[in-house]
């Protein structure tokens, strides 16, 4: 049986597109270990845009801020460990309706939901309407199912292939 | 576009009933299956498929209930959805064929249609064969017709809701349903740790989605994992090739998850190549609109496809009102 190889920030190989009668940009080819090797902690870098939702690729390393949604989000882990830690606010932090998950001033007041430790190949749920934190002690890799808000950060040019 | 209204009446078709596989009709196409071919008929002229191939395109495309947008048998032959109603086409999409206007379109009730595809995929599918494995751990499709392989035929494309493993949601694959594939066996199987306060309890929720995504017991099959709202991850394992060639109504992305995969990109309406993608653990890339693609696996892998479930979709990029990709730099 072959080994199954899989990727890390520290060990990963990119592929690309070989351009036959096309523009490598309409691919927006890029790699979520490349992203998060150059991103700052939680920077929440998007590796696909359809339409109003993102995927982000985030640099997890030391204690992320607060955030908030006010729709599910889920986070996949790609590599390392991050805890994933929940509140309930005592009162709703995003207004209903507001796509994309908002980056609080500090820890929230309300109940304490629990908390999740996930590696490489873990999913975590964030639940609509709940606040959560990451912890990370050494770097890590998300990714997080989402909708693009105000602190997703899109960087195109710098992450994806441009030439063919 | 052809108007014949006579359909060919094969030579051999006593023989290909000899061989005990039933034909199958609906509006003017005909169908029907010898040891190592399906035959397609329709007003004017006649198609051919090698068996392996036609069952598992046919295969996907009735799992996928005609999936998004065509669905290519090969380069002449194939489906179109629009979610009610189905093209079945001969040419529609081969430039040649277009070019001296010898391509054939009807349209169906997809219910008609699928209750067609359903009966033939079972009739022609053998003892043994299973055409959503990977060649390499199934037998062979070929020669007279000997028994039948129905169970394999029935499974049902899996959807969570918001995430697996939630309560009322997707539950888990387990040993005795969904052993570990043989490709995969040293992909961990742990479970990550959740310390849900009391009240919590399936609101903290995580699981091992590479874990989840390895028990999978069948091949370019996408199940959705998680969801927010229209936005899908729809987690696959791959092995071998894909047997067709997907043409979007939509972009779609993949994120490759593991090993490596290699995608032909040609034009959607035409099928001139466009672009090579290879993909290796941690790349994405976005599929454009108005592409096809056909991927090729050397080892079993994971890859997401990412789509957006947005009804409305289809109708934007064929009317233009999208552009056929994602983003702009």
């Amino acid at each position: 049986m072959s080994q199954t190889i899989f990727g890390s920030l520290n060990n990963y190989e990119k592929g690309g597109v070989q351009v036959i009668d096309d523009d490598p940009k309409h691919y927006a080819f890029s790699n979520v270990f490349e992203v998060a090797s150059k991103s700052k902690p939680y920077e929440k870098v998007a590796v696909g845009q359809n339409l109003k939702y993102v995927i982000e690729a985030i640099r997890a390393e030391g204690n992320s801020p607060w955030f908030a949604a006010d729709h599910d989000e889920a986070a996949l882990v790609m590599d390392g460990e991050v805890e994933v830690h929940l509140i309930q606010p005592d009162q709703p932090l995003v207004p209903a309706g507001k796509e994309g998950s908002v980056k609080l001033d500090a820890e929230p007041k309300g109940k304490k939901m629990g908390w999740v430790k996930a590696w490489r190949g873990h999913m975590a749920l964030l639940p609509k309407g709940s606040a959560y934190q990451f912890r990370s002690a050494k770097p890590g890799v998300l990714l997080l199912q989402t909708i693009k808000g105000d602190f997703t950060v899109e960087k195109w040019a710098d992450i994806c292939q441009t030439e063919a | 576009m052809s108007t014949a209204t006579s359909t060919p009446v094969s030579a051999a078709t006593t023989k290909k009933q000899s061989l005990g596989y039933k034909t199958f009709s609906i509006g003017k196409f005909n169908f029907e299956r010898d040891e190592y071919f399906a035959h397609i008929y329709y007003p004017g002229n006649q198609h051919i498929i090698p068996i392996d191939n036609f069952l598992r395109s046919l295969m996907r495309d009735v799992g996928w209930g005609f999936f998004y947008g065509t669905v290519n048998f090969d380069n002449v032959f194939g489906t179109v959805n629009h979610y009610g109603t189905v093209e079945m086409f001969v040419g529609l999409f081969n430039d040649a064929y277009r070019k001296t206007n010898r391509h054939f379109v009807e349209t169906f009730q997809s219910a008609d249609l699928r209750k067609v595809f359903e009966a033939m995929l079972d009739d022609w599918t053998n003892e043994g064969f299973d055409p959503y494995a990977a060649p390499d751990e199934t037998g062979k499709p070929f020669g007279p017709k000997h028994g039948s392989n129905t169970k394999a035929l029935k499974r049902i494309r899996q959807v969570a809701k918001r995430m697996v493993g939630l309560p009322g949601d997707l539950p888990y694959r387990t040993d005795a349903e969904y052993p570990v594939n043989r490709q995969f066996t040293d992909v961990p199987q742990d479970k990550p740790e959740i310390h849900a306060e009391p009240g919590f309890e399936g609101q903290v929720h995580a699981f091992n989605a590479f874990g989840y995504i390895v028990r999978s017991d069948v091949t370019w099959n996408p199940s959705v994992v998680s969801c927010v709202h229209d936005s899908q991850f729809c987690a696959t394992t791959e092995e071998h090739a894909l047997p067709i060639t997907h043409g979007n109504d939509r972009v779609e992305w993949f994120i490759q998850v593991c090993d490596e995969i290699v995608w032909d990109v040609d034009d959607g309406a035409t099928g001139r190549p466009r672009a090579k993608v290879t993909m290796k653990p941690g790349d994405v890339a976005a599929m454009p609109a108005d592409i096809r693609h056909k991927g090729y696996s050397p080892k079993r892998s994971i890859l997401v496809v990412w789509e957006n479930n947005d009804d409305r979709l289809p109708k934007m990029y064929a009317n233009h009102e999208l552009k056929p990709y994602p983003v702009e730099f």
